[in-house]
């Protein structure tokens, strides 16, 4: 086994692994502060796929990528996202508040299985694989004989980006203090002034909105979108948020990135049928042997 | 002037019990007690009139303002402010943040914030050595204190202290007690649940004493001092009969 053989698997696994972080981060917060661990969140990306497939649809002529489209595009469904997961919270999960964590996480089967059946009932839509608007170029760089196209690059450079900007926000604002703070004790945060329903609320929009983004870079990335392509992914970056140590943004991050990795040189090596073996075969060993993930739950880092 | 007062309130958690019938005041300048033992009711008090838990009847109004319609948080903004029991600081936050916090959700812009900041360190210098620290890393009598500093963050019109002393040396408590006397005497009222009444009628010049979630006795904490109903309610022996 050498690096000509393993490399470029773990390059194709930071793409992947930008997208499990990107989705992981926004499982992870939202666990953080409701302790809600929120299966409808592979959805929040599947829809905001369809949103921006639908968007970019009907400005796009031809097959021809227009890259100020797809930054536009990008940008509005990540609102989308994020308003998905604010209504979310809002309709489902706020009347909730008292009731116990277990019928919230089976609330959240329900939000998922809403949204994975409204958009198959969608005529627009519906059950089949969808092509994907545009395709990106595949002019590149080559790199130990492999080639990698700049959208990949960019992919993965957004992702980053997107998952530090919100790392400085938790970690270094006051708005980010006041997450922290609710997510440490929501009735201590009320007693200071805290509109803490609020905190919850923008949480949930941060969380959407990065998932929205994976949903358009994924989407381009593949090239196709389907109702159920938020399902396994969800898990996986469950599984990523736990890998990491939920509850905290840099273990989400890593988390991912290190699943991604993962998933990427076990497909190399086994073949694509022991991909999603790999990722849970992942989340059972660290769930056994170090069940605070990597980065470890210090409540400090917390949402 | 009354600047928070409680008329027939009424708690309950489901079907038991919190408190009933609860008629209290408390004016300026003030530093009322709400005393009695352990599960009569006075942290449900003060959680009423935080907004934490809703009445079920009775009335709470703060400077001539009935609450009912006032979330928990604007209670907060409007200066009616609370130190819960336990001293509930943000253990990973570190003590700068935690007081910094308390004036975030009123709004004001930062500079103003850090203003507060340095006047509220100014009066508790206790605290300034440890403004990096996290708060969980501070003896219990410096959270105590970082609790009350936090409560005057919120530049409050009255300061409800639940259970201060609980868990400190006695240095310690003597010290927390001279702050709460000092931030009367500079026009805070304070209402202060103890569970320790000797200490509580030593600052205090009324007096509540809660049992079985009704109010047994009121009046002047001097005169309390020495009435040995106080001490029966505390026995839960006939309290509510010698009313």
């Amino acid at each position: 086994m050498s690096w000509n053989t393993v490399g470029p698997d773990v390059v194709a696994g930071l793409f992947l692994g930008a997208f499990f972080a990107l989705i992981a981060v926004g499982y992870s917060m939202v666990y953080g502060i409701l302790r809600l661990i929120n299966f409808a969140h592979g959805d929040f990306y599947m829809a905001a796929a369809f949103v921006s497939y639908s968007i970019l649809g009907a400005v796009t002529l031809g097959t021809r990528i227009n890259w100020g489209n797809v930054v536009w595009v990008g940008i509005v469904t990540m609102a989308a996202g994020g308003v998905l997961a604010v209504a979310v919270e809002r309709l489902v999960y706020r009347p909730m508040r008292r009731a116990a964590v277990l019928s919230l996480m089976i609330a959240a089967l329900g939000v998922s299985q809403i949204l994975e059946n409204g958009v198959l009932n969608i005529p627009a839509w519906g059950s089949n694989y969808l092509p994907f608007p545009v395709t990106p170029p595949t002019t590149g760089f080559d790199l130990a004989g492999v080639h990698y196209t700049w959208t990949q690059l960019g992919i993965v450079v957004i992702a980053l980006v997107l998952i530090v900007v919100t790392y400085f926000v938790v970690n270094h604002t006051m708005l980010g203090t006041a997450m922290r703070a609710v997510a440490q004790d929501r009735a201590a945060a009320t007693l200071m002034g805290i509109n803490t329903d609020r905190i919850i609320s923008l949480v949930f929009f941060i969380g959407g909105a990065l998932a929205g983004a994976a949903a358009v870079m994924a989407s381009l990335y593949y090239g196709q979108i389907n109702y159920l392509m938020g399902f396994s992914i969800g898990l996986q970056a469950f599984t990523a948020a736990v890998l990491g140590g939920i509850g905290n943004v840099a273990g989400a991050a890593v988390g991912g990135l290190l699943l991604g990795i993962l998933e990427s040189v076990g497909t190399g090596l086994f073949g694509p049928q022991w991909a999603l073996l790999f990722a849970f075969g992942a989340l059972v060993l660290t769930l056994w042997l170090r069940p605070s993930g990597l980065l470890g739950e210090r409540i400090g880092q917390r949402v | 002037m009354t600047v928070l007062s409680l008329a027939n309130v009424a708690v309950y958690y489901g079907p038991v019990r919190g408190v009933v019938d609860v008629d209290l005041c408390v004016d300026e300048h003030e530093i009322v007690a709400l005393l009695g033992a352990n599960g009569a009711g006075k942290s449900t008090v003060l959680k009423a009139v935080s907004g934490l838990v809703r009445p079920r009847a009775g009335t709470i109004s703060f400077r001539g303002e009935d609450l009912k319609r006032v979330p928990a948080a604007t209670r907060v903004r409007r200066g009616l402010v609370q130190v819960p029991e336990g001293r509930r600081i943000f253990p990973a936050l570190t003590v700068r943040e935690n007081l910094e916090l308390a004036a975030f959700g009123f709004g004001i812009a930062r500079a103003a914030r850090r203003a507060r900041l340095e006047s509220v360190v100014e009066r508790f210098p206790l605290i300034r050595a440890h403004l990096q620290k996290l708060a969980g890393m501070l003896s219990g009598g410096e959270q105590q204190v970082l609790a009350i500093a936090r409560g005057m963050m919120a530049e409050p019109k009255l300061l409800m202290v639940d259970e201060p002393s609980l868990g400190l040396a006695p240095q310690m408590v003597e010290s927390v007690y001279d702050l709460l006397v000092q931030i009367a005497a500079e026009g805070t009222p304070v209402l202060l649940v103890e569970q320790n009444v000797t200490l509580a009628f030593e600052i205090t010049s009324r007096a509540y004493v809660l049992q079985q979630g009704r109010v047994v006795l009121a009046g002047h904490s001097a005169a309390l001092a020495d009435d040995p109903r106080v001490v029966a309610a505390y026995l839960g022996a006939g309290g509510a009969a010698a009313r």
